[in-house]
């Protein structure tokens, strides 16, 4: 936009404003409901004013957990999704960067053969090889385990793609340099490709961590066992109860708190991921 | 300090791409040499050959009495500057001159001492703390300088150093350079396309076309000399006047007009050559006929662009000569450059 033109600003600040509603309404309406009784919801109208009762729906989310529904306490759930959202996000860039790096900088025999058959994977999501992925996890004896919750979501195609990309914009002659100075494959990956990667791995860590925080179908099916439930997948076990009413106050208050995490990892590495995204120092 | 010694080297690229053939140079124990040449000529590859950064097909090379074929760059005791620096953008100035020292095991009291000495030197001491991009171009290009000369190394090798500076500029780190190989006397290669450069800091040229040498000589026995036609077109500035004529009898004919210029050679065709600045205007009906096309006034000299029998030639004249209406041209006898009109070699004679 140019020139200023006040009916523009109008019409794209009414646009912009329209987009924040859509978006937030539903967190808003969540948040009130946290704030209400059980009760409230029976008549089947959702209030939207907040309610009084804040402090006794988050103390008994936070320390008293869903004795009625089964659901072990939310710091236990909130504490399983955080090692799958790590394991995850960083098993896919140490994995990814690795490959990436041997496709782009080493000559092996199908090298090309490598890096076709790791893109085509791009094409298969997780729903789609679900049921050979639990078989296998299953025979290795990894259901309701750490391992079984991570490892499969961590071979990374997209990670592997990105870094792929990022090394071949990196000049030949930084390579040559480093040769004639006397650093070896594995110095030259340490002290020059990793910190020129750095912005680049911040914005996928970024976008990796929230990946793997939301995951639902796959901790639905290895964990069983409630020691190993994350969060995302423990709202969906609170309000599935059977002959009695959701406590619908208590699961949007996990739903509010499992929101939590990824906003505070998305503020804190804004920067560094803006800078990813945008950045082009070389 | 070391000799280097390049024996019947060639690069054939996959798909037999011959990139370069058959070179043969011995360079002494503290030499500079420039390879120039045209791009796609080879010059850099056989650079990067010497450097290790690319593998040899044919022939040797040898470092002090060391045959380097095999070895690994980082073990020729050769330091490379780079044509777009290839600083490394993450470190600082510092860092940058002592990562090749750090590898290399380097006590930390050493290293600080010969950047310290390399910084004194280039006049780098300011910056030392900052990152590449803080720096502009020629600074830049002094770190470059600096991380080869910490190494203190057998040879330099010098990729187009240069051609990333503005031409002023250019000109200060050329005299720079040159200072800076005569005071540490280390032997050094330096590639470049612009004859200028070559010139001035060679100690001997090696003039390259498609992958083989033309001439190998001391900057001014190439110009006064030239050994064919591709080296009297590329070394010197205007270049070369190349033009057809033949020879009856002893007398020279430029197209079909006798030009008062005698030459003691076989009746027959041949390419003669007339440098810009050897040509004078004749006075008094005497010489050659020119028809002016076109005047570049450069300040210091004045070039005439024209033709003489319908062959284009530049004349560099002084711009305080004043230009009669009907131009005539003569040359001494003893600045003819005489070619082969076939194959182009350089055909010497006693003119008389």
């Amino acid at each position: 936009m140019v020139e200023h033109r006040p009916f523009l600003k109008l019409l794209s600040h009414l646009v912009l404003i329209l987009g924040v509603v859509i978006v937030a309404f539903p967190v808003y309406v969540a948040f009130i409901a946290s704030t209400h009784k059980t009760t409230d919801f029976i008549t089947g109208i959702m209030p939207v004013l907040p309610g009084s009762d804040f402090w006794s729906t988050y103390k008994t989310v936070l320390f008293t957990g869903l004795a009625a529904s089964g659901a072990p306490p939310i710091g236990l759930m909130l504490g399983n999704s955080l090692i799958m959202a790590l394991a995850i996000s960083i098993g896919k860039i140490a994995i990814s960067i690795l490959s990436a790096y041997a496709i782009v900088y080493f000559r092996f025999p199908f090298r090309q053969l490598a890096f076709w058959i790791i893109f085509v994977t791009l094409m298969l999501p997780v729903e789609v090889r679900i049921v050979p992925t639990f078989k296998v996890v299953a025979d290795l004896g990894m259901l309701n385990s750490y391992a079984g919750l991570s490892i499969p979501l961590i071979a990374s195609a997209t990670a592997t793609f990105l870094f792929r990309q990022f090394f071949l914009t990196v000049p030949d002659e930084l390579l040559e340099a480093a040769r004639v100075d006397g650093a070896g494959p594995l110095k030259f990956f340490k002290d020059i490709l990793l910190p020129l990667s750095r912005t680049n791995i911040a914005a996928l860590f970024v976008i990796l961590f929230i990946y793997g925080w939301n995951q639902y179908l796959w901790p639905l099916i290895v964990t069983t066992d409630s020691a190993h439930y994350t969060v995302v997948m423990g709202i969906k076990r609170m309000s599935d109860v059977t002959d009695a009413e959701p406590q619908w106050n208590l699961v949007m208050a996990v739903a509010i708190l499992a929101m939590l995490p990824p906003v505070l990892v998305v503020i804190f590495m804004q920067r560094l991921f803006v800078k990813g995204l945008v950045e082009t120092e070389k | 300090m070391a000799a280097i010694d390049i024996k019947r080297v060639g690069k054939t690229y996959v798909g037999n791409v011959n990139a370069v053939s058959d070179i043969s140079i011995s360079i002494a124990d503290g030499e500079f040499i420039v390879l120039v040449g045209p791009s796609g000529c080879g010059k850099s590859t056989l650079l990067r050959m010497v450097a290790g950064l690319e593998t040899i097909t044919d022939g040797t090379v040898s470092i002090g009495a060391r045959v380097v074929n095999e070895i690994e760059p980082a073990e020729r005791d050769i330091a490379m500057v780079f044509q777009n620096y290839a600083l490394y953008p993450h470190m600082s100035v510092y860092d940058n001159l002592a990562y090749g020292l750090r590898n290399r095991g380097t006590p930390k009291a050493e290293i600080d001492a010969r950047v310290a000495e390399a910084a004194r030197m280039l006049e780098l001491q300011p910056y030392l703390t900052r990152k590449p991009r803080a720096l502009s171009g020629g600074q830049r290009q002094r770190v470059a300088m600096g991380r080869a000369i910490v190494r203190n190394p057998a040879a330099f090798l010098f990729d187009e150093p240069l051609s990333n500076l503005d031409a002023k500029l250019r000109v200060t780190m050329r005299g720079e350079i040159k200072q800076l190989q005569k005071r540490l006397g280390t032997t050094s290669i330096y590639v470049t396309h612009d004859q200028l450069e070559a010139m001035t800091l060679a100690d001997r040229l090696v003039v390259l076309n498609g992958g083989s040498i033309e001439q190998i000589g001391a900057p001014l026995e190439v110009y006064h000399k030239p050994a064919s036609t591709f080296v009297a077109s590329f070394i010197g500035s205007p270049a070369m006047n190349l033009v057809k004529a033949s020879i009856a009898n002893g007398v020279i004919s430029i197209g079909d007009r006798e030009s008062g210029l005698r030459a003691d050679l076989p009746n027959g065709a041949l390419t003669l050559g007339l440098r810009a600045e050897d040509l004078r205007l004749a006075e008094n009906g005497a010489g050659f006929p020119f028809a002016i096309a076109f005047v570049e006034d450069l300040g210091a000299q004045r070039l005439l662009h024209g033709h003489c029998s319908g062959q284009s030639v530049v004349v560099a004249v002084s711009p305080d000569l004043p230009l009669p209406s009907e131009l005539r041209l003569t040359i001494a006898q003893e600045r003819l450059h005489f070619f082969a009109s076939d194959t182009g070699k350089r055909i010497e004679t006693t003119s008389f």
